[in-house]
């Protein structure tokens, strides 16, 4: 299967700031992809980099094997909400459907007014009127109704109550299982993402910390108790993502292709918010080192 | 893509219309007394020597409600391109920016660049056609005032008949859009724009449309009972001008000459041109020095010709600003 994302290189700076940084990626299609990362991350450049809002500073990116946005054509194949689900004020929940129909070839005009039945919106109700829950929905629906292969969410729950979350995601699950499509979408929370996603992508400050499967990393990822040692005690083949130390025990957050077998640890098995946090932190630890190599020069 | 620029624009067309056909109707009824006027004055069935009429006929227009409508006429041609760029220019991209509805927009199955060439040429030829429209109603309506008065090529009002509106409504359209989409939100756009056209509007007549056009250099005798300016002072020296007899010209210069062709300044002859003496002994001193008047004009006839290069002036202006808005929507916008 070809990938539904590939970046080579990939970088985006914005006058002197660098947003995204030497990003390469691979997505596998058929799975709801998770991109994690903090406020700032690089999170909606990646986004907006995939579905051709914005254009590269350097390195490649390819979506569904072409060019993001370069023809009619690649625009019907993926489906995009942006960060704030922007709708048209002044328009009716009609309206919008109505423009999804005009605007897309492939459009599913049952679905889209199944949907909007489902949800019980009034067809005549501006989107200027909605609730951000509704706005949201009325968004996806649009995104969902033109049947696209990929489906890009930016944020899609950040502004919703935890009980139109779950109406959300799971709305989401049912148009990954009826249509076979992969999905890409952000949060800088992991518990939103917990639930849906089968593949990771952890983003800090521009770069890609880590990016796969869900499986994959949950079983290849461990947190060790034993006594106190340093890094470079470790064993090779393990990589040390985490490390906090008492006077007498160690902790270490690793990965490691292998099982671990030394009986001289205490092995656990890491939920996915745990790996999350601790490539956050790797991250915010690098920076930090950063910072005060650059005040003792 | 038509659809979703119509459902935008609806409610800016509507009041466009209605505003049309309020003009409309006001152009008629005030018409009508126009018309009469036109007639009661007998300058309708005049041939040849009219002078009189026509007197009669601007003497009656500038007395009655005619008056404020011909005033009223030349400034809607005014403010429409302001208004056009103002409200139709500048909300047009700068409202989908500033409400992020362009993200919407440009997932649909609609290339970037298709969507911004269907709402620049919905609109551009909406204004083309209501600039097109109002300009050829105030241009008919005015015309045999135009034509009386002859005042085609002043300043004021050459900006306000023919195709000169429809350059400047396109110019102030485009610039409201480009405007819109550099500075990304609607009401400074909207000042921005407001602010560019008045310049322009006024930078044409003062200095730049007597360029446009290569003026007529005419060296006349001086008729000195034409005179219409004379002032002379105590230590001689004098100036002298003379009504220019270029009916319907917009007259750029009207200098007094001597023989030798440096501008008259004097000195006065104190014996025939002081406090004491009529104005006759010194009109007829005058007229013993052969002075000549220097003209400096563009003729009548130039009104057409001239039309057309502003109106393409600004023509070119406005598609240079297309040119900018597509490069700046695919590069600079996300």
């Amino acid at each position: 299967m070809t990938a539904v994302l590939d970046a080579v290189g990939l970088g985006k700076r914005y006058g002197r700031r660098d947003a995204l940084v030497d990003c390469t990626l691979s997505i596998p299609a058929g799975h709801v992809v998770g991109l994690v990362g903090p406020n700032g991350a690089g999170k909606t450049t990646l986004l907006q980099l995939a579905v051709g809002l914005l254009a590269p500073t350097s390195g490649t990116i390819k979506v569904l094997g072409g060019q993001p946005a370069s023809d009619a054509h690649h625009l019907a194949r993926v489906g995009f909400v942006a960060q704030d689900t922007p709708t048209y004020a002044g328009m009716s929940v009609a309206d919008h459907l109505r423009l999804g129909a005009h605007m897309n070839p492939g459009w599913d005009a049952q679905l889209a007014n199944d949907r909007i039945a489902r949800l019980r919106l009034d067809p005549r109700q501006r989107a200027g009127k909605l609730s951000g829950g509704q706005r949201a929905q009325l968004a996806l629906t649009l995104a969902i109704a033109k049947r696209p292969e990929l489906l890009i969410l930016d944020e899609p729950v950040a502004s919703l109550d935890p009980l139109a979350r779950r109406e959300f995601l799971q709305i989401l699950m049912e148009f990954v299982a009826d249509q076979g499509a992969s999905i890409v979408l952000s949060s800088h929370l992991v518990a939103d993402l917990e639930r849906v996603c089968d593949y990771l992508i952890v983003l800090t400050r521009g770069h890609v910390q880590v990016s796969g499967e869900v499986e994959e990393l949950l079983a290849t990822h461990y947190r060790l108790c034993g006594a106190r040692r340093e890094v470079r005690e470790m064993p090779a083949g393990m990589q040390v993502i985490d490390a906090s130390h008492t006077d007498r025990q160690s902790t270490f957050i690793v990965r490691s292709a292998v099982p671990i077998d030394d009986p001289s640890w205490t092995v656990e098995q890491l939920t996915m918010e745990d790996i999350v946090l601790a490539y956050m932190t790797q991250a915010a630890a690098v920076d930090g080192r950063d910072r005060v190599l650059e005040a003792s020069r | 893509m038509t659809w979703l620029v119509w459902r935008q624009f609806r409610t800016q067309a509507v009041v466009a219309t209605a505003a049309l056909a309020a003009l409309g109707v006001f152009l008629v009824i005030t018409g009508i007394q126009l018309a009469d006027y036109y007639s009661s004055s007998g300058l309708s069935a005049c041939y040849g020597a009219c002078s009189g009429a026509t007197t009669n006929f601007l003497n009656s227009v500038a007395n009655g409600v005619t008056d404020t409508a011909h005033n009223l006429n030349n400034g809607v041609m005014y403010v429409l391109p302001a208004i056009v760029g103002v409200f139709w220019g500048a909300p047009l991209i700068a409202r989908e920016l500033e409400a992020g509805t362009h993200r919407l927009a440009w997932n649909q199955s609609v290339t970037r660049r298709r969507w911004l060439a269907t709402k620049l040429l919905a609109l551009g030829l909406a204004t083309i056609g209501v600039a097109g429209l109002v300009s050829l109603m105030v241009t008919w309506w005015s015309s045999s005032i135009d034509h009386a008065s002859m005042t085609m090529l002043t300043p004021a009002v050459f900006g306000a008949r023919g195709v000169v509106p429809i350059g400047y409504a396109a110019f102030a359209f485009m610039l409201g859009v480009v405007a819109g989409v550099v500075v990304r939100r609607t009401v400074p756009a909207m000042a921005a724009t407001l602010a560019i056209v008045v310049f322009a509007q006024i930078a044409m007549p003062l200095w730049l449309r007597k360029h446009l056009t290569t003026p007529v250099r005419e060296t006349l005798p001086l008729d000195v009972n034409q005179i219409t300016n004379l002032s002379s002072v105590n230590n001689g020296h004098m100036t002298v001008q003379a009504a220019a007899s270029k009916p319907g010209a917009w007259l750029l210069s009207n200098q007094t000459i001597t023989p030798s062709g440096s501008v008259f300044t004097g000195p006065a002859n104190m014996t025939a041109c002081n406090r004491n003496t009529s104005p006759e002994s010194c009109i007829n001193w005058l007229g013993t020095l052969h002075l000549r008047q220097a003209l400096t004009y563009i003729p009548q006839s130039r009104f057409w010709p001239l039309q057309w290069i502003e109106a393409s002036i600004f023509v070119a202006l406005a598609l240079a600003l297309v040119g900018v808005c597509f490069w700046w929507v695919r590069r600079k916008v996300a």
